[in-house]
C-alpha cells in the first residue's frame, strides 16, 4: 500500500499541493481524477521522487519510500517520451536494465511485453517510425518492462484507440489482481468509473474526495430514490400521496422521488411492501390477489455517476 | 501483500524474470547509461564516416611528412656533379657527389636529371666556381659553397622550429576537434532526453547525478578512444615511414597529451552538459554552449600563435582547459621539468571536482524544467 500523507508543495510561492493525503491500496486500481492543473501530475512526481515535497511523507507498506523502492515502481509520466531513434526492443531492454534487471531477464521481459501489447512486428523499428498509438503502447511497455511492484500512471489511456485501451486495461488488471497497488490519473471519467476500485478526486491542490467507488457513490447519493413495482397492474401512483415525498418521475410501476428524510423513504418502502402483502392477504384466491397487487422489484437510493460526483465536489 | 515480498511480486509479463530485478548501485547504473551513450554513437553512420575521414587525414599527414623528409630537406642527400676539387667540401656538407670529367659532361648530367646541380670551375666570384642548374637556383648547394659567418646558438632547443609548429598545430587541432565533437554529442544527448521527456522516466529510477555521471563517462571514453586512435595511427605512420626519431621525441608528449586530454574532456563534458540542461530544444544548444566553445577554441589559436613563446606556453600548460595542448608542447620542446605535467594534472583534477559539483547542481535543478531557457542563477540556486 502506498500512503501519501500531508504532502504540500509550492512553486515560487504558489501552493500547488496543500496537505494532500490518500492511499493506494494493494491489489486495487485507484483512479486519480481532477481538472487540469489540479495537482495530479505534481502528486505523481512526488510519489516517484522526481520532485520533492516541501512537507509530508510518502510511505510504502509503512516505511518511507527509498530510491531502491522507487526503482521497482512502474511510472508513466504525463509528458510522453522515449528515445526517438532507438529501436523499440532495445530501448525497453535498456530501461529494464536501468531498473535492475539482468541483461537476459530484461530481454525476456521486453520481448514478452512487446508481444502482449501487439508490437511484435515493430520490435526492431526505431520508435519514431511507429504510429502515435503504437508509440503510446511502447510507452506503456516502458512503464511495465521491469515488472514493477507498484504502478503510477499519468493518463495512461489518452491517445489510445479502443482496442489498445482494452489491451492495456487487461495488463493493468493483471497487475492489480496480483497484488500491486495501481494508481492512474485520467480525464476520462467513464473509464475510471468502469475499472477503478477506488477513486481520489483532487481540485486546487486539495483532496476533495477519496474512497472506494461504491462508498463515494453512496456518500453522494443524496435523497433521491427509485422504486419499481412489478405485477400485472403495478401502479406507483400512490407514492404521490405519501407524506414528505415529492415524486419527480412516474411511469407505471416506476417512480423516482425525493424524500425529505430517510424515514419518509422507508415509509414508501413499507407501504409498497404492504400493498403487495395486503393484496395477497385479502384476495379470495391467490391468482386474483396477485393480479390486483404488486410486488417490489427494486428500491434503491439513486447513486450518482462519477462525473456527477466530480461536478459536485468541484463546486 | 506483494510489495513486502519482492519474490512473490506480480508478473504481468509472460516472461517473468522478476527475481532478477534488484536496484542498481549508482556506479552500475552510470555504466549502463555510459554503455548506451557509446553504442548509440558507434552506430551513427555520420560519426563513423567523420571519424574515418579524420583518421585518413592524420595518416595522410604523417605519410606526407615522411615522404617529404626522405626526398629532401632533412632526408636523403642532394645529388651534385662536380668538376674539379670542390667535391670534398660538398661531401662534408652532406651532398652526394658524382665526379664529372668536364663541364660538358656535367651539363649532360644536369640536363638528364641524374643530378640536381653541377659545380664547375670558373665564374666571376672570388670562390671561382659556377653552379649549373636546370631552371632554379639550388640554394642548399649555394649555401654550402658560400662563405658565411659561423652561428652559435647559446640556448639551443632540440626541436626543429618548423616541426615544432606542425606539432603545435597537431596537438591544438586534435584537442579542439575531439572536444567539440564529443562536447556537442553530450550536449545533444542531454537536450534529447529533456526534449523527449524521457528524462522523467530516467529520474524516477536513478538520480540526476548518476545520469550525468553516466553521460560524462560514456562520452569521455569515446573522446579518449578517438584521441588514442589518432595518436596510435600517427605513431604507426611515423614508424612505417622511418620517422622513428620524431616519434622518440614525441613519445612522452603524446602520452601526456592523452592523459591530460582525458581529464580535460571530463571537465568540458561537465560544462557542456550543465549548460545544455538549461535549454529544451536542440536549436538552442549552440547559443547556450558558446562560452564553452570559446574555451575549447582558445587553446588552439593560442598554441598556433605562441608555439615559440615559452611564457605563454607555460601559462597554457597550467590552465586546466589548455593544459592538454600546452603541457605536451613544452614536453616536446624539452622545456618542462618531469614533475610539471603531474602538477598540471593536479590542478586539473581540483578544477574537475569543483566544476562537476557546480555542474551537477545546475543539471539537477534544470533538467526537469521543460520550456523556456532556465536562467543560470536560478539553476544554481535550485
Amino acid at each position: 500500500m502506498i500512503d501519501i500523507a500531508g504532502v504540500s508543495r509550492s512553486f515560487g510561492g504558489r501552493r500547488v499541493l496543500d496537505d494532500v493525503g490518500f492511499r493506494v491500496a494493494s491489489g486495487r486500481m485507484t483512479g486519480f481524477v481532477g481538472a487540469n492543473g489540479a495537482g495530479k501530475t505534481t502528486t505523481m512526481r512526488i510519489i516517484l521522487g522526481v520532485l520533492s515535497a516541501d512537507t509530508g511523507t510518502v510511505t510504502l507498506d509503512g516505511h518511507p519510500l527509498t530510491a531502491a523502492d522507487r526503482a521497482r515502481f512502474g511510472y508513466m509520466p504525463e509528458e510522453r517520451g522515449l528515445y526517438p531513434k532507438m529501436k523499440v526492443l532495445e530501448q525497453l531492454v535498456y530501461l529494464a536494465r536501468l531498473h535492475g534487471l539482468s541483461a537476459d531477464a530484461a530481454k525476456a521481459s521486453a520481448t514478452g511485453l512487446i508481444e502482449r501489447l501487439g508490437l511484435g512486428e515493430r520490435a526492431n523499428d526505431p520508435l519514431e517510425s511507429l504510429s502515435l498509438g503504437n508509440q503510446q503502447r511502447a510507452q506503456i511497455a516502458a512503464a511495465l518492462v521491469h515488472q514493477p511492484v507498484a504502478l503510477v500512471l499519468d493518463e495512461p489511456f489518452s491517445g489510445l484507440d479502443p482496442m489498445a485501451v482494452e489491451v492495456v486495461l487487461g495488463v493493468l488488471r493483471d497487475y492489480a489482481a496480483q497484488g500491486a497497488p495501481v494508481l492512474f490519473s485520467s480525464h476520462q471519467l467513464d473509464i475510471v468509473e468502469r475499472l477503478c476500485d477506488d477513486v481520489v478526486v483532487i481540485g486546487g491542490g486539495r483532496i476533495l474526495a477519496s474512497g472506494s467507488r461504491e462508498g463515494l457513490r453512496a456518500e453522494h447519493a443524496g435523497n433521491t430514490y427509485e422504486i419499481e413495482l412489478t405485477g400485472p397492474s403495478a401502479d406507483a401512483g400512490w407514492v404521490r400521496e405519501q407524506p414528505g415525498v415529492q415524486v419527480t418521475q412516474l411511469d407505471g410501476g416506476f417512480a423516482r422521488f425525493d424524500a425529505d428524510s430517510e424515514a419518509a423513504a422507508q415509509a414508501v418502502l413499507a407501504q409498497a411492501v404492504g400493498h403487495g402483502v395486503g393484496s395477497l392477504g385479502t384476495g379470495a384466491d391467490g391468482a386474483g390477489s396477485l393480479a390486483a397487487g404488486s410486488l417490489v422489484r427494486r428500491f434503491a437510493p439513486v447513486t450518482p455517476s462519477l462525473s456527477q460526483i466530480f461536478k459536485e465536489v468541484m463546486q | 501483500m506483494s510489495t513486502t515480498n519482492p519474490t512473490a511480486a506480480p508478473s504481468a509479463s509472460p516472461a517473468g524474470a522478476r527475481d532478477g530485478a534488484r536496484p542498481l548501485s549508482a556506479p552500475q547504473a552510470a555504466w549502463v547509461i555510459a554503455e548506451r551513450e557509446i553504442t548509440t554513437k558507434l552506430r551513427s553512420k555520420a560519426f563513423l564516416i567523420s571519424t574515418g575521414i579524420v583518421l585518413l587525414f592524420v595518416l595522410g599527414g604523417v605519410l606526407f611528412s615522411g615522404f617529404a623528409a626522405q626526398s629532401g630537406g632533412f632526408g636523403s642527400p642532394t645529388q651534385v656533379a662536380v668538376v674539379g676539387d670542390a667535391g670534398e667540401q660538398l661531401e662534408a656538407a652532406g651532398f652526394e657527389v658524382t665526379d664529372a670529367s668536364d663541364r660538358a659532361a656535367a651539363e649532360e648530367l644536369v640536363l638528364d636529371g641524374t643530378v640536381e646541380a653541377a659545380v664547375v670551375p670558373g665564374g666571376d666570384t672570388p670562390i671561382g666556381l659556377t653552379i649549373l642548374a636546370l631552371d632554379s637556383a639550388p640554394t642548399d648547394v649555394m649555401q654550402a659553397l658560400s662563405a658565411s659567418p659561423t652561428v652559435e646558438f647559446l640556448a639551443a632547443g632540440d626541436a626543429n622550429p618548423f616541426l615544432a609548429y606542425i606539432v603545435a598545430i597537431a596537438f591544438g587541432l586534435v584537442f579542439m576537434m575531439s572536444a567539440i565533437t564529443f562536447g556537442t554529442t553530450i550536449a545533444q544527448s542531454v537536450v534529447e532526453e529533456k526534449q523527449t521527456r524521457i528524462v522523467e522516466i530516467l529520474l524516477a529510477t536513478i538520480s540526476a547525478r548518476t545520469l550525468l555521471a553516466g553521460k560524462i563517462l560514456g562520452n569521455s571514453i569515446l573522446a579518449l578512444g578517438q584521441v588514442v586512435a589518432i595518436a596510435a595511427l600517427a605513431s604507426i605512420g611515423m614508424l612505417a615511414t622511418g620517422q622513428d626519431l620524431l616519434l622518440g621525441e614525441l613519445g612522452t608528449a603524446l602520452i601526456w597529451f592523452g592523459i591530460l586530454f582525458a581529464f580535460a574532456f571530463v571537465l568540458l563534458a561537465g560544462l557542456y552538459s550543465a549548460l545544455a540542461a538549461l535549454v529544451s530544444r536542440q536549436e538552442d544548444i549552440g547559443s547556450v554552449t558558446s562560452p564553452v566553445m570559446m574555451l575549447v577554441m582558445l587553446p588552439y589559436f593560442a598554441v598556433i600563435l605562441f608555439y615559440d613563446n615559452p611564457v605563454v606556453l607555460t601559462v597554457m600548460s597550467y590552465v586546466p582547459f589548455s593544459a592538454p595542448v600546452g603541457m605536451p608542447m613544452r614536453l616536446y620542446l624539452g622545456e618542462a621539468q618531469w614533475w610539471e605535467p603531474f602538477a598540471s594534472l593536479g590542478i586539473l583534477l581540483v578544477t574537475i571536482a569543483i566544476v562537476l559539483w557546480v555542474g551537477a547542481r545546475i543539471y539537477s535543478n534544470s533538467i526537469l524544467r521543460i520550456g523556456s531557457r532556465v536562467k543560470l542563477a536560478e539553476a544554481l540556486r535550485g
